[in-house]
């Protein structure tokens, strides 16, 4: 769960969230031998989540949740970010990768201050960022130094749009390399964005990519997400990012 | 992709709700938009539960189908093609699920009737 939406009334809360069944795990007796639960398999992740957005808020630090397949250009979206904002050691950086500190290291040398986490495991690694993993990634980040933080999800555009992780804003960066149909195949990641941008739109002119088709596809799976077209590499658009940033901070969500 | 941490999840409040009682079956019920596979989430409930209490339980996996309201018509659909969430009527893309995000334990059932094999762990 953790699908994160903002109402017209400007409130932030999950769908299906039962409150009237928060916390039972006890049951009750129905007959000898069944019990009704209700328990929702995310509510556990859920009240992590609402903690850590809880802390945000005290901090008043305004959360990004950035997801994007393998690939979209995530991290050098940040480094442009970093840049544009200019002031990055007010920034952090939540990095969540399988294996690896490349992407952490790339965005500690810009600035930021990054919070690692590996998700591998005996499993061969997490797919996603879950509530308490970012809580324990925040044990290593001082908040209140931060004006903003992001979290950069792992590469992946199923699981990642499941958990919430207590972010304000969730965002998917969509590289025009992947094509224009992905809203149509991923359409639960799709929804669950407040944002997409539209990123190396620098490689328009070498591509077959339909920008107008992509825009109205997106429109059909979410009409509700705001769209900006970016190149991280070549600067364009960041300085509309950085304005959509900035709304966010002003507007100072109240939780879920 | 992520059925083995979910099944963690649901282990986790079946054996808080179960109170050492005998499991038979876990009963859910997952609303069709939910990103998990039904058959691999049985797969990964063995692995989770082989070495303990739970061992032996089976997990019954009730699918809800999608409903959304729609914003310009105000009429409910039955979405059979999740792929595109449009309204049936109107055609219209603004929808508000109505069913489809569930994904609860509703029930356990026991067993009652077996021999009781206390674990002491």
């Amino acid at each position: 769960m953790g699908r994160f939406h903002r109402h017209e009334d400007g409130d932030y809360h999950d769908h299906d969230h039962h409150h009237d069944h928060h916390g039972d795990h006890s049951g009750y007796e129905t007959g000898s031998d069944r019990i009704v639960v209700l328990e929702r398999i995310f509510d556990e992740n859920d009240r992590r989540a609402a903690d850590n957005r809880r802390r945000f808020d005290d901090a008043d630090v305004v959360v990004v949740n950035m997801m994007s397949s393998p690939g979209a250009g995530k991290t050098t979206l940040l480094e442009s970010t970093l840049r544009a904002l200019g002031t990055p050691e007010r920034v952090g950086v939540i990095e969540g990768d399988i294996e690896t500190s490349i992407d952490a290291d790339r965005l500690s040398a810009a600035g930021a201050r990054v919070s690692l986490l590996n998700t591998a495991n005996g499993f061969g690694g997490e797919c996603h960022l879950d509530a308490p993993m970012v809580a324990n990634a925040l044990q290593r980040m001082e908040l209140g130094d931060l004006d903003v933080l992001f979290i950069e999800n792992v590469g992946n555009l199923v699981c990642p749009a499941e958990f919430d992780v207590g972010a304000h804003r969730s965002v998917m960066v969509y590289a025009i390399t992947e094509g224009e149909e992905k809203p149509l195949k991923y359409p639960v990641m799709f929804r669950a964005v407040d944002l997409v941008l539209i990123n190396k739109l620098d490689l328009l002119p070498h591509l077959d990519f339909d920008l107008a088709a992509f825009r109205e596809i997106l429109a059909k799976i979410n009409p509700d997400a705001d769209v900006i077209e970016v190149s991280a590499r070549s600067g364009s658009g960041i300085e509309r990012w950085i304005q959509w940033i900035d709304t966010a901070r002003q507007i100072k969500p109240s939780g879920a | 992709m992520h059925e083995l941490s979910l099944c963690r999840s649901i282990h986790q409040v079946v054996e808080n709700a179960a109170a050492h009682r005998p499991v038979a079956t876990v009963n859910l019920r997952v609303g069709m938009l939910r990103q998990v596979v039904p058959a691999t989430l049985v797969y990964c409930w063995g692995l989770v539960t082989a070495e303990g209490p739970l061992a032996g339980s089976r997990l019954a996996i009730e699918s809800v189908p999608v409903v959304g309201h729609c914003r310009a018509c105000d009429r409910d659909t039955h979405i059979e093609q999740t792929l595109m969430l449009v309204c049936g009527y109107c055609d219209t893309a603004a929808l508000d699920i109505v069913n489809g995000e569930e994904f609860l334990i509703t029930t356990i059932d026991f067993d009652d009737t077996s021999p009781v094999t206390q674990h002491s762990t």
